[in-house]
């Protein structure tokens, strides 16, 4: 039981799973990116060569910052995400549920968000102080259509909240985006996924063009590799979790494993492609945007998901 | 340090330090950037701060003024960290060797690992000093 356990979390569909196959996403991100704008792009182990360069680096503390925050925010943020996908992953992968719900799993990811925060205000710059601000409102703006969107998947298995049940319902009643309340609420959740992972056009926390690079300006050598492994990670984390709740997960056998590969390399392009050929919004507009239009839209799935649509 | 030092030749992050230039070498070396020339096809990646940076770039006259900004600058980058110099600027001060507000000599200020010759350089001449840099990285 414990053995599994660890298991679990740090070998399979864990830590090393995930950090592997981010660093891949993030080499496809990276690539496809090129190729929309015409280059070449990285070589194919570009971010594993980048992730043991900054573990060597050398760590700078700031002096007028508050130094336990600033080294304790990567780290609580990696154990977060590599939580978070094991949750999910043993859910897709053997069917057991690891003792958490997709409340936890909601909860954990609004924690990811605090904790980026956190580790942006602790160095007293003024630039990542501007980032954390800005994460914060992006966490206001994203949060609620989040929420109603994970509803959806709830109210159709029959109001159950333990990802293997939603599973289970998708296997036997087919999968939620076919129907009409499915369809809209995958919509909705892409693209407030979209905005929980800072990918454009929502980087506005980071937006490299004005505050430099957020709130991890100030980080160095191995805290920022965390970061950068949290990033990664998260391209593996959040298309998991749309396809769970919205595509039926991973048929285990013969073509469905192909099939589930699938799944996830169009949910990946897909954002990759919204992040490519869209610009950085204003933070006004953002919210604007996920409060007046994907918010009531969320709302008419949770409804329709209500009538059983 | 032969496996790190591999790692590091493959994923060198260019940090920008305009020391009063005249913008000729700074969109010479965006120039690496775009599809002509794509210097991502080697890891390496322009960053905007300092603290993520492995290789500054220094181009322009160091003069009076910035000679204490480039320095500071150079002490916030975390360590290994390479300085090239871009430019006859740096490299020779061109023809603001005579002026008034020139700082003492270079290697006072910041340890210049590489300098690239030409005002400005062409793009292939900056990509030979990094193969260069990388070179000697390998070993």
């Amino acid at each position: 039981m414990i053995v599994q356990a660890v298991f679990d979390v740090f070998i399979f569909p864990g830590v090393l799973f995930t950090a592997v196959l981010g660093l891949m996403a993030g080499w496809l991100d990276r690539k496809v990116s090129a190729r929309f704008q015409y280059r070449v792009g990285p070589p194919l182990f570009q971010n594993f060569n980048d992730f043991f360069k900054l573990l060597g680096k050398e760590t700078i503390l700031v002096k007028s910052g508050v130094s336990w925050l600033f080294v304790a925010a990567p780290l609580a943020g990696f154990a977060v995400i590599s939580l978070v996908a094991t949750v999910v992953g043993t859910a897709l992968f053997s069917g057991r549920s690891a003792g958490a719900d997709l409340i936890v799993v909601m909860y954990l990811l609004m924690l990811y968000s605090v904790l980026v925060v956190l580790g942006g205000s602790s160095p007293g710059n003024v630039f990542s102080s501007l980032g954390a601000g800005r994460e914060v409102k992006l966490l206001l703006a994203d949060e609620l259509p989040f929420i109603l969107v994970c509803l959806v998947p709830i109210i159709r298995s029959g109001y159950q909240i333990k990802l293997t049940a939603i599973l289970a319902h998708q296997s036997e009643h087919g999968l939620l985006v076919g129907s009409v309340s499915g369809a809209l609420a995958f919509v909705v959740g892409l693209l407030a996924v979209q905005a929980k992972m800072a990918l454009p056009p929502f980087h506005i926390p980071e937006a490299e063009t004005e505050l430099v690079a957020g709130p991890f300006m100030e980080y160095s050598g191995p805290l920022l590799a965390f970061w950068k492994l949290n990033q990664f990670m998260m391209l593996v984390v959040f298309p998991f979790l749309l396809i769970l709740l919205f595509w039926g997960g991973f048929p285990p056998a013969g073509l469905g494993v192909l099939w589930g590969v699938l799944k996830y390399l169009l949910i990946l392009v897909l954002m990759i492609i919204i992040k490519n050929t869209n610009p950085r919004v204003r933070t006004d507009t953002a919210i604007a945007f996920f409060w007046k239009y994907l918010s009531p839209l969320a709302l008419a799935a949770v409804v329709l998901a209500v009538l059983g649509v | 340090m032969g496996w790190y030092n591999k790692r590091l030749a493959k994923s060198l992050w260019v940090f920008h330090v305009s020391a009063s230039p005249c913008n000729n070498c700074d969109i010479e070396i965006l120039d690496l950037l775009t599809p002509r020339y794509d210097v991502e096809r080697f890891g390496i990646k322009l960053v905007g701060s300092v603290r993520h940076a492995d290789v500054l770039l220094v181009t322009g006259i160091i003069n009076d003024k910035v000679a204490p900004r480039v320095r500071r600058l150079y002490e916030q980058a975390p360590k290994p960290v390479f300085v090239v110099g871009i430019g006859a600027c740096p490299t020779s001060r061109c023809c603001f060797k005579e002026s008034y507000n020139i700082s003492p000599l270079r290697e006072t200020i910041i340890p210049v690992n590489l300098y690239v010759e030409g005002c400005p350089p062409k793009p292939e001449a900056m990509i030979d000093a990094i193969v260069k840099l990388v070179g000697v990285l390998n070993g």
